[in-house]
C-alpha cells in the first residue's frame, strides 16, 4: 500500500514537472480556490440549518417582544448598506492585484475592512441594546434563534475581518505573488458569500419579521 | 503535501489539460463594468424590498410574495456579478456544485417548515 501510493506520488511528480512549463500553477491556484468553494457550499447548509431553526422559532415569544417590537429598518438599511459597499471595494480590490497593483489593492482592502467594521459595530451596538433592555437570547425561542442565526453571521463576518488583516500583512511584506493571489481569491469568495446570507438575513428575519 | 493530495492534483491536472487557459482572465475575475453592473441592481433589488417593508405601500399579501422574489434576484445577480457563476467550461464545477447545495437547502428548510407548520396547525387548532 504505502509502495503504491509512494510510486504515485512520485509519477505524479514527474508529471507535474513536466507540465510546469505549460501551466505556471495555474491549475494548483484553481484546485484551492475550488476547494474553498466546496468548504462554503458546506457553510451555506449549515446556515440553512439555522435558518429553517428560525423560521420554526420565531412566533415563539413566550410573551416577550416579538420582531416588528425590536427591528428598526432604518438601522438595518445602513447595515445593509455598508456591507453592500464592501462587497463592491473588494471586487475592485481583487480587480488591483489581477493587475499587480499593491497600493491599489492595500487602498481597497483597508476601504473594505473599515466598511466591514462599521458593519460588526452596528451589529454589536444592536445586540447590546437588546441585551441591556432584557430581550438577550434566553429571554423566547424567537430571541434564542435570533441571536443564533444573526451572531453566526456576523461571527463569520469578523473572522472575515481577522483573514482580511492578515492578508493586508502579507501583501505588504511578500507583494502579490499567485499565492496571495489565490488566497485573496478564497477570502473574495468568502466575502461576497458573507453578502448573499445577509440578503437572506434581512429578508427573512429584519423585513418579513416588521410585517 | 501528502500523497493523496498529489494524487488528486494529478487527476484534476488530467481533467484539465483539454481546457484552453489562456482566455480565463477577465471572464474569471470580473471588471470594474461588471462589479459596477452587479452592485446598480443590488441596490435597486435592495431598495424596493426595504421601502415595500417601511411604507407598507402595498397589502401583506402582495408585500411578501414581493420581498421574497427581490431577494431571489438579487441573490442570483451576486452569484453572476459577484461571484462570476457561469456555464463555461472552466466554472462549470463551481456552478453544479452550487446548484447541488441549492437543491439540499429548499430541501432543508422546505420541508422543515412544511412538516413543522402543519404539525402545529393539526395539534393545536
Amino acid at each position: 500500500m504505502t509502495i503504491m501510493t509512494e510510486a504515485a506520488y512520485l509519477a505524479d511528480d514527474s508529471i507535474r514537472q513536466e507540465d510546469a512549463h505549460d501551466h505556471e500553477h495555474h491549475d494548483t491556484g484553481d484546485t484551492t480556490v475550488f476547494g474553498f468553494w466546496i468548504y462554503l457550499m458546506t457553510d451555506c447548509i449549515l446556515f440553512a440549518s439555522v435558518f429553517a431553526t428560525y423560521a420554526v422559532l420565531f412566533m415563539n415569544t413566550a410573551g416577550g417582544v416579538s420582531g416588528r417590537d425590536i427591528f428598526e429598518l432604518d438601522y438595518v438599511a445602513i447595515e445593509t448598506a455598508a456591507l453592500l459597499f464592501s462587497s463592491i471595494t473588494y471586487g475592485f480590490a481583487m480587480i488591483s492585484a489581477h493587475k499587480q497593483n499593491k497600493s491599489a489593492t492595500l487602498a481597497w482592502l483597508m476601504v473594505t475592512f473599515a466598511l466591514g467594521a462599521v458593519f460588526i459595530g452596528m451589529e454589536v451596538n444592536e445586540f447590546h441594546h437588546l441585551v441591556v433592555e432584557g430581550n438577550g437570547p434566553s429571554r423566547s425561542a424567537f430571541l434564542s434563534s435570533f441571536f443564533t442565526l444573526v451572531g453566526m453571521h456576523g461571527m463569520h463576518v469578523t473572522a472575515g475581518l481577522i483573514w482580511m488583516v492578515v492578508m493586508m500583512i502579507e501583501v505588504v511584506k511578500r507583494g502579490l505573488g499567485s499565492k496571495t493571489v489565490t488566497r485573496l481569491s478564497c477570502l473574495s469568495l468568502f466575502w461576497h458569500f458573507l453578502d448573499i446570507v445577509w440578503i437572506c438575513v434581512f429578508t427573512v428575519v429584519y423585513l418579513l419579521g416588521v410585517m | 503535501m501528502s500523497s493523496q493530495s498529489a494524487i488528486a492534483q494529478g487527476v484534476d491536472h488530467g481533467a484539465a489539460h483539454s481546457v484552453d487557459h489562456s482566455a480565463d482572465h477577465g471572464a474569471d475575475h470580473g471588471s470594474v463594468k461588471s462589479y459596477l453592473v452587479g452592485f446598480v441592481l443590488s441596490v435597486i433589488l435592495t431598495a424596493i424590498p426595504f421601502w415595500a417593508a417601511m411604507t407598507g405601500y402595498f397589502p401583506k399579501s402582495t408585500a411578501i410574495p414581493l420581498v421574497l422574489i427581490m431577494a431571489v434576484v438579487q441573490v442570483v445577480v451576486h452569484l453572476k456579478y459577484f461571484l462570476h457563476l457561469n456555464f463555461s467550461v472552466e466554472g462549470r464545477a463551481n456552478t453544479f456544485a452550487f446548484l447541488f447545495t441549492a437543491l439540499i437547502i429548499v430541501m432543508v428548510v422546505g420541508l422543515s417548515v412544511w412538516i413543522i407548520y402543519s404539525s402545529n396547525a393539526m395539534m393545536m387548532h
